[in-house]
């Protein structure tokens, strides 16, 4: 399902953040990212949906080797793999709605299941009476978690998210928590950076540590291992 | 692309002219502005060009047939200079014609020339057209060495003074255009492109979430469109009212009695038909120019 082999990334300005990456995750499978800040962990991830290539090394992502992939094709690897990002990434000028109805519209949903099922999911993170704020109108939280609507809105194979739950409280982050496991039951593959211990530890799954550019370690229902 | 697909890309185009809210502004009066200009030297290019085509259709050669020339001799020559393959037309006029034509021409003293009705001194002729008025001068040219042919004439110096005008008038026209239209692409370009540059995240957000170029690039198209169409409404509007109040005005003007401006019905509504078009190309094109760039994410 993905599958690197000794990457490397180096970026414009010289620094390096990746320093020789081994890794396979499995279709289905749930993995935390963990590591000290700066470690590479969305460098890493970036790789995975193309917003950044490597270096030196190969990647393949769903049997598609991301070196032969034409610029074109893309857009159609991206829409197979939901990304909650950092910084969310969310259309300022589009409305929470509109905002996670574009996942839909790229792959030309018919207007009547885009309605259905973009209010389905704005319920199921809690933003269902938002709907036509802007992103500028909405909190940390709520901005992040219509980042994670519009990544699992398209029932995609992959979900990465980096720290996707930075900005939420406790509540509202467990809450998210039970939607990935739930989608990940059904055969969704979750990868996910984050600083929680307390989620690390409590909803066991497996640990990728990332330290220098470097996997140092690798565990099945692994521990956060740092300090909070 | 699916039906719905091309709705929601004419929508977002709309939608984004009311979300620029200020630059739309802009562009729309860089259209606006250029477009009266274009509008302007259009109609009074288009006016000068008709008027010398007018003239340039007047041109004639006269082929004044030799006193001694039999029956034979005249047809042969009518022959030779129907080959020629620029010219046009060829007509007879025989000298009693020409008689009648030199009698009314000359309106109250002419009467003093029927006496000549009786013993006619004028020559038989061949009245000959070019196909383009600019060959009139190699024709009549390749005519003088025919036998049969006593003289050519057609206004030699002001034929050839008024076509090099023509000439000079119809260059620096269209060159003057392309460049109004160039520079017009050039600004609503850079107008669009600095609302496109403010949208580069945006841009850049959509591709990761899996939109392909083309599916980015069709509302901007759409949007540039939609400007070039908005900045055509006041160059037409002033078009239509201004190139009715000229033609009113000139035709009551015994003083400009010779001036005959292209009538205002179908000609003002064919030029709006061209300004809203160049408008609706000018703002496509200048979309694409710019949304070019910020498409490699
Ligand atoms: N676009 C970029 N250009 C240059 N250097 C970058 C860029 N993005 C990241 N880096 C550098 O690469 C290294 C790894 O960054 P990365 O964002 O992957 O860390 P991270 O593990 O995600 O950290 P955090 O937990 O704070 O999100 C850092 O030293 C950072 O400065
Ligand atoms: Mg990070």
């Amino acid at each position: 399902m993905i599958h690197m082999k000794d990457v490397y990334k180096t970026y414009a300005n010289g620094v390096t953040a990746l320093n020789g990456i081994n890794i396979d995750i499995d279709q289905g499978e749930f993995v935390y990212i963990v590591g000290p800040s700066g470690a590479g962990k969305s460098t890493f991830i970036k790789l995975m949906y193309r917003e950044v290539k490597p270096t030196q090394g190969s990647i393949v992502i769903n049997n598609t080797d991301m070196s032969d992939l034409k610029e074109k094709k893309v857009p159609f690897l991206r829409r197979n793999i939901g990304v909650i990002f950092q910084d969310f990434k969310l259309l300022p000028k589009l409305s929470v709605y509109e905002n996670v109805a574009f996942a839909l519209e790229v792959i030309e949903e018919s207007p009547r299941n885009i309605r259905k099922r973009v209010m389905d999911v704005l319920e199921l993170v809690g933003l269902k009476n938002k709907a036509r704020f802007i992103p500028d109108e909405l909190s940390g939280g709520e901005q992040q978690r219509v980042s994670i609507a519009r990544a699992i809105v398209n029932h995609p194979k992959i979900v990465i998210a980096d720290e996707p739950t930075g900005n939420l409280d406790p509540d509202t982050s467990w809450g998210i928590m039970q939607v990935f496991e739930e989608i990940n039951s059904k055969g969704t593959t979750i990868i996910m950076a984050t600083h929680s211990k307390h989620i690390v530890n409590t909803i066991k799954k497996r640990v990728i540590a990332v330290e220098d550019g470097l996997i140092v370690r690798d565990e099945h229902r692994g521990e956060y291992g740092y300090e909070a | 692309m699916k039906l719905r697909t091309a709705k929601r890309h004419f929508r977002e185009g709309i939608k984004n002219i009311f979300r620029n809210g200020w630059m739309t502004v802009a562009s729309v009066g860089a259209v606006t502005t250029t477009l009266i200009l274009v509008g302007a030297f259009l109609a009074l290019m288009l006016n000068l060009n008709q008027m010398a085509d007018n003239i340039e259709d007047d041109v004639e050669i006269k082929v004044l047939i030799d006193l001694t020339a039999n029956e034979t001799q005249i047809k042969s020559l009518g022959e030779q200079i129907k080959k020629i393959d620029e010219v046009d037309t060829v007509s007879f006029s025989s000298k009693e014609e020409e008689l009648e034509n030199l009698i009314e021409s000359m309106g109250e003293e002419g009467k003093s020339w029927k006496l000549f009705k009786q013993d006619n001194p004028l020559n038989h002729a061949y009245i000959v057209k070019a196909t383009d008025p600019l060959d009139t001068v190699d024709i009549a040219d390749k005519i003088k060495d025919f036998d049969a042919v006593q003289e050519v004439s057609y206004g030699k110096d002001v034929v050839q003074k008024l076509f090099q005008f023509n000439e000079y008038a119809r260059t620096i026209g269209l060159v003057l255009i392309v460049g109004l239209v160039f520079t017009a692409i050039f600004l609503i370009s850079n107008t669009i492109k600095i609302t496109i540059m403010a949208r580069s995240k945006e841009i850049g957000i959509m591709k990761l979430v899996g939109a392909t170029n083309g599916f980015i690039r069709w509302p901007f198209f759409i949007e540039g469109m939609l400007l070039g169409v908005l900045g055509a409404i006041i160059p037409i509007a002033i078009i239509i009212s201004g190139y009715y109040y000229l033609e009113n005005t000139l035709s009551k003007q015994i003083s400009f009695s010779f001036v005959e401006i292209l009538p205002f019905n179908p000609f003002a509504w064919q030029l709006s038909l061209i300004i809203l078009a160049i408008g609706a190309f000018i703002g496509m094109w200048g979309s694409i120019m710019s949304v070019r760039k910020f498409l490699k994410v």
